[in-house]
């Protein structure tokens, strides 16, 4: 391992992240930390995951998409930012590829994923 | 206040999370057996500085005179040498490796390297021209730099025309950069933003010119702890011989 690598891995390993097993397709709640002024709160975004990008180094990155008032909503959160909460798996979703840019083009019915309701975690991750 | 700067390798960039949310871009440099391995002096060279060494080199493929030259420091042949203009008073003995907490978190440092090569380079990506258009008339020429001149008058093309050519592995020092973190134990300095070179480059760093000094920096440099009993040991062994000669 070369020592960048190394000074990556003693990170993740200092963040202390617990970051769940999930890929496109699964609706996730995602708590970011907001500051206002001096007060800071946690604030909830829940969408479908539509990307992961970068496995699960430390610059790995996710795309969430909503739907927000008719208007869809994008948010890209690097997955171990210390202004992540907590993410939160609501919901597996059964699809067949790894980006979903597809549903950008989508609304209402066809928009739809389908559950997972045979989902066993992967060897090696926790839940 | 012209202290020495070291000698360190590019490893490469990473980016840090802090704290209170922010993430930091940095950039990984390892000093590697960075040694003083001669010394420039007033009285003998007209000035002052030291010159560093980093890395090291086999010594098979090191040339004979500059295996003198590392055996009379008594250092190990290295790789990659460089000078530092100092102080008078801040001349670091012979021999004394430089630790990475020469640089404290929050200071602001200059770094310079040879920037990654780009070959024959055209005046679009070597000067940001804009090229010409994609349709009416132009053929062929999309790329190119358009005129260079005038006409009869001057007749000729000024010199320092930006045109096409070689470009990049030129010395490039990126200034005020600042220094995140400093980790002593396995020698490494991570500043913020990038620095020129490829990875594996070697690159110079210094403290930032157009900054003001930082109070605390350890002063004529930080040194490793064995190094520098070592590097004293030495220096008293001199000064022994030196009365022996006399």
């Amino acid at each position: 391992m070369d020592l960048i690598a190394q000074l990556e891995a003693e990170q993740i390993q200092a963040l202390g992240k617990d970051i769940p097993d999930f890929k496109a397709g699964d609706t996730v709640r995602v708590g970011y930390k907001v500051t206002e002024g001096n007060r800071t709160r946690v604030q909830n975004f829940e969408g479908v995951c539509i990307s992961r990008n970068g496995g699960n180094g430390i610059g790995a990155s996710f795309t969430v998409r909503k739907i927000s008032f008719g208007e869809g909503v994008e948010r890209v959160f690097p997955l171990y930012s210390t202004n992540i909460e907590k993410i939160e798996v609501v919901r597996r979703g059964k699809v067949r590829r790894s980006k979903l840019y597809y549903l950008r083009s989508r609304r209402g019915k066809s928009a739809r994923i389908a559950e997972q309701t045979n989902y066993k975690p992967m060897a090696g991750a926790e839940a | 206040m012209l202290r020495s700067g070291v000698i360190a390798k590019k490893l490469g960039m990473t980016r840090l999370f802090m704290e209170d949310g922010r993430q930091v871009p940095v950039t990984v440099l390892q000093l590697d057996g960075c040694q003083v391995v001669a010394q420039r002096t007033p009285e003998k060279d007209g000035y002052a500085a030291v010159q560093l060494g980093a890395g090291t080199a086999k010594a098979k493929r090191v040339s004979k005179a500059m295996r003198g030259h590392f055996a009379v420091a008594n250092v190990a042949p290295k790789r990659k040498l460089a000078e530092f203009r100092v102080d008078p008073e801040n001349l670091i003995p012979v021999g004394a490796e430089i630790s990475a907490d020469h640089y404290l978190p929050g200071q602001y440092v200059d770094v310079s390297g040879i920037s990654i090569g780009k070959g024959f380079a055209g005046a679009m990506k070597r000067h940001n021209f804009g090229g010409l258009r994609a349709s009416h008339g132009v053929s062929i020429s999309h790329r190119s730099h358009g005129s260079t001149g005038q006409c009869q008058d001057p007749g000729r093309v000024f010199k320092g025309k930006k045109m096409a050519g070689h470009m990049g592995a030129v010395r490039v020092t990126t200034q005020n950069l600042q220094v995140v973190r400093t980790d002593p134990e396995r020698g490494l300095i991570m500043v913020k933003g990038s620095v020129p070179g490829s990875k594996g480059g070697w690159v110079t760093i210094r403290d930032a010119v157009k900054k003001p000094f930082p109070e605390n920096a350890a002063v004529p440099a930080a040194l490793k702890a064995s190094a520098e009993a070592a590097a004293d040991a030495e220096v008293a062994a001199e000064a022994e011989k030196k009365d022996g000669d006399q």
